[in-house]
């Protein structure tokens, strides 16, 4: 009897509790360091409760860096991109899941295989492509090889395989809608829920990408990109870490809002993608 | 969920289906009956069915396009410019294209002893990183597979790391293993020890820039296990639980082999990403020029890349390193590929 149930006891309470403290600690490490002096944060023992000079710290990397700009331009990126993905993948995921063609099997299998191909392989011609368009420097640079994935075809075709039975699509057939007004009808409302974990993905992706922002922008900067900044100006003699931290902080600030917000969707969306990818 | 779908669109319907077969269906006759001559209206109808039927064929193609579209501009033609780029010399000056140079970049670039130690820092990193990161995500994802008092919220804290971005991470495990002034090397001297050169000693450097990567990503690969562990029939563990089997056993021999596609996956895509560190070892870099350090002793190859194609515009060799690695990275993701499946085969 007592084998059969899989009520969990203390120790695996106290191992879990274990590992969330210490992944939540360089978070805090963030804050806390982020709220002090610089003298007192170079302290030992460190400080371990939050202190009195978060504002000035924040005013200081208000001073160093477009910190407005820079949220301002992740935020557009951001949202430009996911926007795009959720559209296109939405309608492509549709025709893959639902709709006969010829060629599509081979079209999907292809869009399998180009997930597997790593961003640092496209940097450089990329950067070549901006520059002879002149589009380096632009934000439309930053969002263009994001307004399409490959992940996200996949994962909408994933989830709208299930979602959407056959019947609903023929009966709006018969009933003469346009393809597109079936798509419209009955795959979108369908397909909200992984529309929206689809969106928070490639929000999310976006927004903490380093690399590419870095190759394409020379004197504007997204939050990563700005934060780049920040490490430098840093860096004097000794590096001041209650600047760098306090400016690490505020960047994180925005996502750990949405987290609090959508994260209930972000797990769900990692689960659902890990069982049918 | 959408049964409202069909009968409300019954009244305001324009074609017929092609896939109906019927020409005329009733229930709309008024439309065609009025005024003018029968055959206009039969010539309409014909003109909608083709248009139906050109709707049935082409729109497949009209919706997978764009990302086609887009994705040739995005990904298949710089794939192949990269290719190009390598196999060229090019001349920085002017930013014009030089003679074919056929695998000159290539070998260039394999004897440079920069690209050399930018091919071991990323291995050392990537095996530091990798094999913890999978072991304790799967024990994570054990824990987490029980029937747990407050799952949502256990489930979401451990994808808080998450939501750091990783130039973010860099800067806050930059302070906490600071050479000086950091807390890491303070707790070590307080046992006695001597402080560690993080940012200076290579192996060191690369176990900080490895722990930054599994604090981000263990959580979330924890919840990719778990997804596959809920999927494992529950009747299995009860049987193996009759037969007296611990849950440390039941773990292994049920959990373990069942979970194995969602294990090779995994591997698979932390192979991918883990071959391509880029934001942690240049953010990590203290000297001004940030080429993973004063002796590229933390330098990347996608950093490698990075650096000769961006900075200095050697465009041809910088190409020549990454279809370099590109080849390194397909290979080992087979090779996981192929172990992982030999093994847990095995234990299976």
């Amino acid at each position: 009897m007592a084998t059969i149930d899989r009520r969990p006891g203390f120790l695996v309470y106290g191992l879990l509790a274990a590992f969330v403290l210490g992944s939540a600690l360089p978070l805090y490490w963030s804050f806390v360091i982020g709220s002090h002096t610089k003298a007192e944060a170079e302290q030992f023992p460190p400080p371990i409760l939050p202190g009195g000079h978060f504002w000035e710290n924040a005013r200081k990397v208000l001073d160093t860096i477009d910190f407005w700009q820079a949220l301002a331009n992740s935020l557009i990126v951001s949202t430009a991109c996911a926007v795009s993905v959720v559209f296109f993948s939405t309608l492509a995921g549709y025709a893959f899941a639902k709709l006969r063609f010829r060629g599509s099997s081979v079209l999907m299998g292809f869009v399998v295989l180009t997930m597997a191909v790593p961003v640092q392989l496209a940097m450089v011609p990329l950067f070549i492509l901006m520059r002879d368009y002149r589009l380096l420097d632009t934000l439309a640079a930053v969002a263009l090889p994001t307004l399409v994935t490959a992940f996200g075809v996949f994962f909408m075709r994933q989830y709208l395989v299930d979602a959407v039975p056959d019947e609903l699509i023929e009966a709006a057939r018969m009933d003469g809608c346009t393809m597109l007004r079936t798509f419209w009808t009955v795959a979108v409302p369908a397909a909200r829920p992984a529309m929206a974990i689809l969106f928070l993905f490639t929000f999310m992706q976006v927004w903490t990408d380093y690399m590419w922002p870095l190759v394409a922008l020379d004197t504007k900067n997204t939050l990563q990109t700005a934060l780049d900044a920040l490490a430098v100006t840093g860096q004097g003699q000794t590096t001041d870490h209650a600047l760098v931290l306090a400016g690490a902080g505020m960047s994180t600030l925005p996502l750990l809002l949405l987290f609090v917000l959508a994260g209930r969707q972000l797990v769900t969306g990692i689960m659902q993608g890990a069982v049918k990818g | 969920m959408t049964q409202q779908v069909p009968d409300s669109r019954a009244g305001e319907v324009t074609a017929t289906s092609p896939a109906s077969g019927s020409p005329t269906p009733a229930g709309r006759p008024h439309r065609t009956e009025p005024s003018a001559s029968d055959d206009a209206a039969r010539r309409r109808l014909l003109r909608r069915q083709r248009r139906s039927r050109w709707d049935l064929k082409l729109s497949p193609y009209l919706y997978v396009s764009p990302f086609f579209i887009l994705f040739a501009l995005v990904g298949l033609f710089p794939l192949l410019y990269t290719g190009f780029l390598a196999v060229h010399d090019w001349n920085r000056a002017y930013y014009v294209r030089g003679d074919f140079v056929g695998l000159d970049n290539f070998v260039w670039v394999l004897k440079d002893p920069v690209f050399r130690t930018s091919l071991v820092n990323t291995f050392s990193i990537f095996l530091m990183s990798s094999v913890p990161q999978v072991l304790l995500a799967v024990s994570i994802a054990g824990l987490l597979d029980t029937r747990l008092r407050g799952r949502t919220f256990w489930r979401m804290s451990v994808l808080l790391p998450f939501v750091v971005a990783p130039a973010a991470a860099v800067l806050i495990f930059g302070s906490l293993f600071a050479d000086q002034s950091g807390v890491v090397n303070g707790f070590l001297r307080e046992l006695g020890l001597d402080g560690i050169r993080w940012h200076v000693d290579r192996w060191w450097s690369h176990l900080a820039i490895a722990g930054m990567v599994n604090w981000r990503w263990t959580g979330y690969n924890a919840l990719i296990f778990l997804a596959a562990m809920q999927a494992v029939p529950r009747d299995l563990y009860e049987a193996a639980a009759l037969d007296g089997a611990g849950r440390v056993r039941q773990f292994l021999s049920i959990t373990l082999p069942l979970i194995r596609p969602t294990m090779v996956f995994v591997i698979v895509t932390s192979t991918i990403g883990g071959l391509q560190v880029f934001t942690e070892p240049r953010l990590f870099d203290d000297t001004p020029s940030r080429e993973g350090g004063a002796d590229h002793q933390f330098m990347t190859t996608t950093l490698y890349v990075y650096v000769k194609g961006i900075e200095d515009q050697f465009y041809g060799r910088a190409s020549a390193a990454a279809w370099i690695l590109f080849l390194i990275i397909v290979a080992i993701a087979v090779l996981n590929f192929t172990l992982t499946r030999l093994l847990t085969r095995r234990s299976a």
